[in-house]
């Protein structure tokens, strides 16, 4: 099972890029003003990847704790400014300490769940181990929370009127929002979910098909895989829930109104 | 019931003295822009006053718990909101969104019956008219057991003898019930005819009442 890996050279890699030539070539035909973007994102992205794997050589040769947690902070502290930007419209300063706090939250204790208990890897912060499966969980979670946050703002602006009337009856803030809160929380799971149902019938995951490819036994490939899915699933449903049970009060003062 | 002393908001109102009476049906009129909405919600703290107080019931409003406050005053806003797809839905709203026990199914029965709406309970409420709506949205609240209610344009949406018919059913389930009712309206007619005082808001507005002026 163990057969070598091709290693891809230089002209490989570069017949690679004539996918995105191909792309670029579609938009320029069909004038969808998206070159520009495409461009900076395959730049980018290379540059961005060359850059991790020297980082990752560095760590994997050089294992140590503190190393480890400095790059789960930057991970952490990337997708955190990575919800704000992708979050149409203003973020005030009480809701993105509430986004800081769940994703912290949330994606930690996932975490190392998920490493201590089920993958069970020691030392504890072998970089090997802890640095990929970090980068799943944190990444799902801040796609979670992003879609959670957008649908919650979007359901505040657009609902106004019925939480409104909801308090003037006498609603508590949290059951004038429940629908809404229930609803970014459904949005923010729903790719999850959506992922675990096609998942093996209409895409091979990337982590699976990256240890197929590497030479791991499909059936070892296969446990890491359902196991990284229920492990991201967990961490999504928990800094999601962390989120919308703290991110509808931001909408109200202590007087129980809805701010302006 | 409520005391309102040198109450200002913002630079809508500034009323230096103003009382109404427990068990009675007030009515509040006034050029549109004056206020009148505004001071509904200043009753039930849904705003606050920039400056002076208000009570309710001999307790500083600032001092009630504001969900609590809301239970025993509610309010409909002008444009009736729907909360939830059928009608019966939408008339166990009220218990649900404050934590009651729902209504039965004779009671929402006999609520919508009440204000002449004849649909079923499971009747789609998204396709009611405007007026139907304020109907269902009246027939919510008077399953709510407040000690007052505080309605603001109730029947806008109606034609004039729907309209009074709608009004002297609420009135009088109000008056039954020995409650206290508070609303605006821009019909005189209805004013005059369902309220024991009329209370005309303009000398109280500030800028926007004197626009209208």
């Amino acid at each position: 099972m163990n057969e070598e890996i091709i290693e891809l050279t230089l002209w490989q890699l570069v017949a690679a890029y004539i996918f995105i030539v191909f792309l670029l070539i579609v938009v320029k035909i069909r004038q969808i003003p998206r070159d520009k973007e495409i461009l900076i994102s395959t730049f980018r992205m290379t540059i961005q990847l060359l850059l991790v794997g020297y980082v990752l050589i560095y760590l994997f040769e050089h294992p140590h704790p503190l190393l480890t947690l400095a790059v789960l902070v930057i991970m952490v502290g990337f997708a955190i400014q990575n919800i704000f930007k992708r979050v149409r419209g203003q973020l005030n300063r009480e809701m993105k300490v509430i986004i800081a706090i769940s994703m912290a939250v949330g994606s930690l204790v996932s975490l190392f769940y998920f490493n201590v208990i089920v993958i069970q890897f020691s030392p504890w912060y072998d970089p090997r181990y802890f640095i990929p499966i970090a980068g799943m969980i944190i990444g799902n979670s801040m796609t979670g929370v992003t879609l959670g946050v957008q649908t919650l703002v979007e359901g505040l602006r657009d609902q106004r009127a019925r939480v409104e009337a909801a308090l003037m009856m006498g609603a508590t803030p949290k059951e004038a929002t429940r629908k809404i809160v229930d609803q970014a929380f459904d949005a923010a799971i729903l790719p999850t979910i959506n992922s675990m149902v096609g998942t093996g019938i209409v895409f091979l995951p990337g982590m699976m098909t990256g240890q197929i490819l590497a030479g791991v036994d499909p059936l070892t490939a296969i446990e890491y895989q359902i196991a990284i899915l229920l492990g991201v699933s967990g961490a999504v449903a928990l800094t999601v829930i962390i989120f919308v049970q703290n991110g509808y009060k931001v909408f109200f003062n202590e007087e129980d109104q809805l701010r302006e | 019931m409520f005391k309102l002393e040198e109450v200002k908001y913002k630079d809508i109102l500034a009323i230096d003295e103003l009382y109404i009476r427990a068990g009675e049906i007030t009515c509040l009129v006034g050029e549109s822009g004056s206020g009148k909405s505004t001071l509904l919600k200043l009753l039930n703290r849904m705003h606050t006053p920039s400056e002076g107080t208000i009570y309710f019931n001999e307790k500083l409003i600032a001092e009630w718990e504001p969900v609590e406050l809301r239970r025993e005053v509610v309010m409909l806003p002008q444009d009736p909101v729907l909360f939830g797809d059928t009608v019966e839905e939408n008339l166990q709203a009220g218990a649900r969104l404050t934590e009651k026990n729902l209504p039965s199914k004779e009671e929402m029965e006999q609520a919508i019956q009440q204000f002449y709406l004849d649909k079923n309970l499971e009747a789609d409420a998204t396709k009611l008219s405007g007026g139907e709506q304020q109907r269902l949205a009246l027939a919510r609240m008077s399953l709510l057991t407040p000690q007052v209610y505080l309605l603001d344009e109730p029947t806008s949406a109606l034609d004039e003898n729907l309209e009074k018919d709608v009004m002297e059913r609420f009135v009088s389930h109000v008056k039954k019930e020995k409650k206290t009712m508070v609303f605006v309206t821009h019909n005189m007619q209805i004013a005059k005819e369902f309220s024991d005082t009329v209370v005309d808001i303009s000398p109280f507005a500030l800028n926007g009442g004197r626009e209208n002026e």
